[in-house]
């Protein structure tokens, strides 16, 4: 097999703030392959975006990289980089907009609100690619068609506030992708869209993923989106992977009672009485992190005096390529999927 | 069949776009002849594309909108108003009964007042009240509804999470008592985990104080699960509406089958690209 395009390995990520140290991300490890899709899921805080920004250096000047994590992007053809050893801007360049592009999470922030959208598509590309300003205008416009803007020279001129939210998110993606990009981080792309134009962006995604076999970290919480758009899925909560797997694997036989607990909360269009079952409690404040597992306050199965209140569970394996965050003893027997 | 509490008649709801010299002025048509019932006591879910008017309607039927054409009539069998015409002396009874549910537990409450004051607020800006103690007794009753305990009511909201902010915005959208409630995406900032906890509550206040709701949603699922009737909103338009049940398994309008199929469905093996609406191929 060859070398992954990423290899996130033990990442641990703590900010320093003025109430104390914060845990965001503890103990990350995952990878994805050209032509991959690895869709990370988890509830608000989870550290799905500190997660992402760590892969191009994007976190603030309070973040403390653990000694022991390591990221590494095998570009194809390149020598391999170690992306935390960076130290000088410059050498940033290959993971931000070259290698790596990100859709981030709030449109409005990504484009500066004085230039036109389509000066900064090409200044992107003037940056991480040698191509001319000509073609570079040629490839902007091309990929805002693709996204599905209508006529899309003359949108090329506008400014970001002439843009709906739904196009704005739209040419975003157009920006991210025009660099063809070898690993791209879309951070909840579709969450401001409507199911319609959510259907639309990511065929267009699995599109670009077959035709130029990027690959891609989708950080999503609907697990309706996952299930359409990845391979294999990371279910993070409070800093922490709690399962890992094929999405078939994950969603159809979830281990983990984190994952189970998303699941049952989900409302379902094939059973409208199914009743909806939250899980229970609230998500801990980062500062009060639980010992041990860190769901165990919330584990409806949870019994107390267990060693998930002292200790941590290892990511042991459920099936073939199938992990979760559990004591051996808990993992639920191989079991044919009910369907 | 009793009188819907709501009943709005071929409404229309226009918006100036820019000013023009010689004729008519450009509008745009946020609501275009709209009829809709809302019955007494139902879950009433209306959905549509980004932009096609939901949450215009809404605030229409809060008298928070222009109303351009047309009339919304409320009768919950004490009370009868037309809303475009009520007397600015009638606004107060008005807003006591009919009530917005905001979307973004986050924005809409004020950080510097307790718990307690921000769901109080309604009923001191109302008058609704005689005396602080009377205040508290109605506060501390919609909160225990809304499963929030005494210990909370003391303290700052930016100590809560989302899906406790949510109940807060919900106690003090109730506390005047309101028959009709707009839920304008209630649950959209909500984690999946809390989202149904939410829904739970207010399906339960529903049925505890015999409420009536328009649930505004752009996520089909969710509205699948706790709406009765289901309309379904396209460029202003009313394009379909039907009893949830009916909608879901046999949608009549080509724009509602689209909409349909680009929910995202559980199950990887189902990868079917949604379909796409084109009105002039259907017209
Ligand atoms: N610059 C920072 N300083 C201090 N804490 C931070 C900083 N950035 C993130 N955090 C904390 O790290 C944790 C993880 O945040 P992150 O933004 O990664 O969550 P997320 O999973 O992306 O959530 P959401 O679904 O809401 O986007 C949170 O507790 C957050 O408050
Ligand atoms: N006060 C206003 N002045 C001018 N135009 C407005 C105003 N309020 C709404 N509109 C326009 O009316 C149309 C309908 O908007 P509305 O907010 O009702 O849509 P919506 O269905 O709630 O969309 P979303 O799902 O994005 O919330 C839009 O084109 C909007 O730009
Ligand atoms: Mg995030
Ligand atoms: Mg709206």
């Amino acid at each position: 097999m060859s070398a992954p395009l990423i290899d996130v390995d033990n990442l641990t990520i703590r900010f320093r703030t003025d109430e104390g140290l914060i845990t965001a991300v503890e103990n990350v490890s995952f990878d994805i392959a050209p032509g991959e899709v690895l869709g990370l899921v988890g509830e608000s805080g989870s550290g799905k975006s500190v997660t992402a920004k760590s892969l191009m250096r994007l976190n603030s000047g309070n973040a403390e990289y653990d000694d022991t994590s390591r990221i590494t992007l095998n570009v194809p053809g390149e020598p391999s980089l170690d992306v935390l050893s960076l130290k000088r801007e410059r050498d940033m360049k290959p993971v931000r907009g070259g290698a790596i592009s990100m859709i981030f999470q709030e449109p409005m922030a990504s484009f500066a609100p004085a230039i036109t959208i389509g000066d900064q598509m090409v200044e992107q590309l003037l940056l991480h690619t040698d191509m001319n300003k000509k073609r570079a205008k040629e490839i902007s416009i091309e990929m805002l068609d693709r996204v599905g803007i209508k006529e899309p020279a003359k949108r090329f001129d506008q400014y970001a506030f002439e843009f709906s939210g739904g196009m704005r998110q739209r040419a975003m993606i157009a920006m991210a992708l025009s660099t063809k990009p070898k690993l791209l981080i879309a951070d909840e792309p579709t969450t401001a869209l409507d199911v319609t134009i959510q259907a639309q962006i990511i065929d267009l995604m699995k599109d670009l993923v077959s035709e130029f076999g990027m690959g891609i970290l989708f950080i999503t919480h609907d697990l309706g989106v996952i299930a359409q758009t990845a391979d294999r899925v990371a279910v993070m909560y409070l800093g922490r992977i709690m399962e890992t797997g094929a999405v078939r694997d994950v969603i159809r036989r979830p281990a983990h009672p984190y994952t189970q607990g998303l699941i049952n909360a989900l409302p379902k269009l094939d059973d409208l009485d199914a009743p909806l079952t939250p899980i229970p409690g609230d998500i801990p404040s980062p500062l009060e992190r639980p010992s041990g597992c860190v769901f165990h306050t919330r584990n409806p199965n949870h019994v107390p005096g267990s060693r998930y209140e002292r200790e941590v569970p290892p990511m042991t394996e459920v099936s073939p390529g199938h992990f979760a965050a559990l004591f051996p003893e808990d993992v639920p027997a191989l079991q044919e999927p009910v369907r | 069949m009793s009188r819907p509490l709501i009943r709005i008649k071929d409404l229309s709801i226009h918006f100036p776009l820019g000013r023009r010299l010689i004729g008519q002025p450009p509008v745009l048509k946020a609501v275009d002849g709209i009829n809709l019932d809302i019955p007494k006591g139902s879950f009433v879910g209306l959905v549509g594309e980004s932009g096609s008017g939901k949450t215009t309607l809404g605030r229409a039927i809060l008298r928070a909108a222009p109303i351009t054409h047309g009339s919304i009539t409320y009768d919950d069998g004490q009370r009868t108003f037309d809303v475009a015409n009520i007397k600015p002396r009638d606004l107060k009874e008005y807003r006591r009964r009919a009530q917005l549910i905001f979307q973004d537990p986050y924005a809409a409450l004020s950080p510097r007042m307790t718990v307690r004051d921000i769901i109080a607020e309604p009923l001191e800006v109302m008058g609704l009240t005689k005396s602080r103690a009377e205040t508290d007794e109605r506060v501390r009753e919609i909160a225990g509804k809304c499963r929030l305990n005494l210990e909370h009511l003391r303290r700052y909201p930016h100590a809560f999470s989302g899906g406790q902010r949510q109940r807060i915005s919900i106690a003090r959208a109730l506390v005047t008592g309101p028959k009709f409630v707009v839920a304008d995406e209630a649950v959209a900032a909500l984690d999946v985990s809390i989202q149904a906890d939410i829904l739970n509550l207010l399906k339960s206040l529903q049925r505890d104080l015999d409420l009536t709701f328009l649930f505004i949603s752009h996520d089909l699922s969710v509205v699948a699960h706790v709406c009765d009737f289901v309309a379904v909103m396209y460029h202003g338009k009313m394009m379909e509406q039907a009893p949830t049940r009916q909608l879901f398994a046999d949608p009549q309008h080509e724009y509602t089958k689209c909409l349909l199929s680009a929910i995202p469905s559980l199950d990887p093996d189902d990868r079917r690209p949604a379909r796409i609406y084109n009105p002039e191929e259907t017209a």
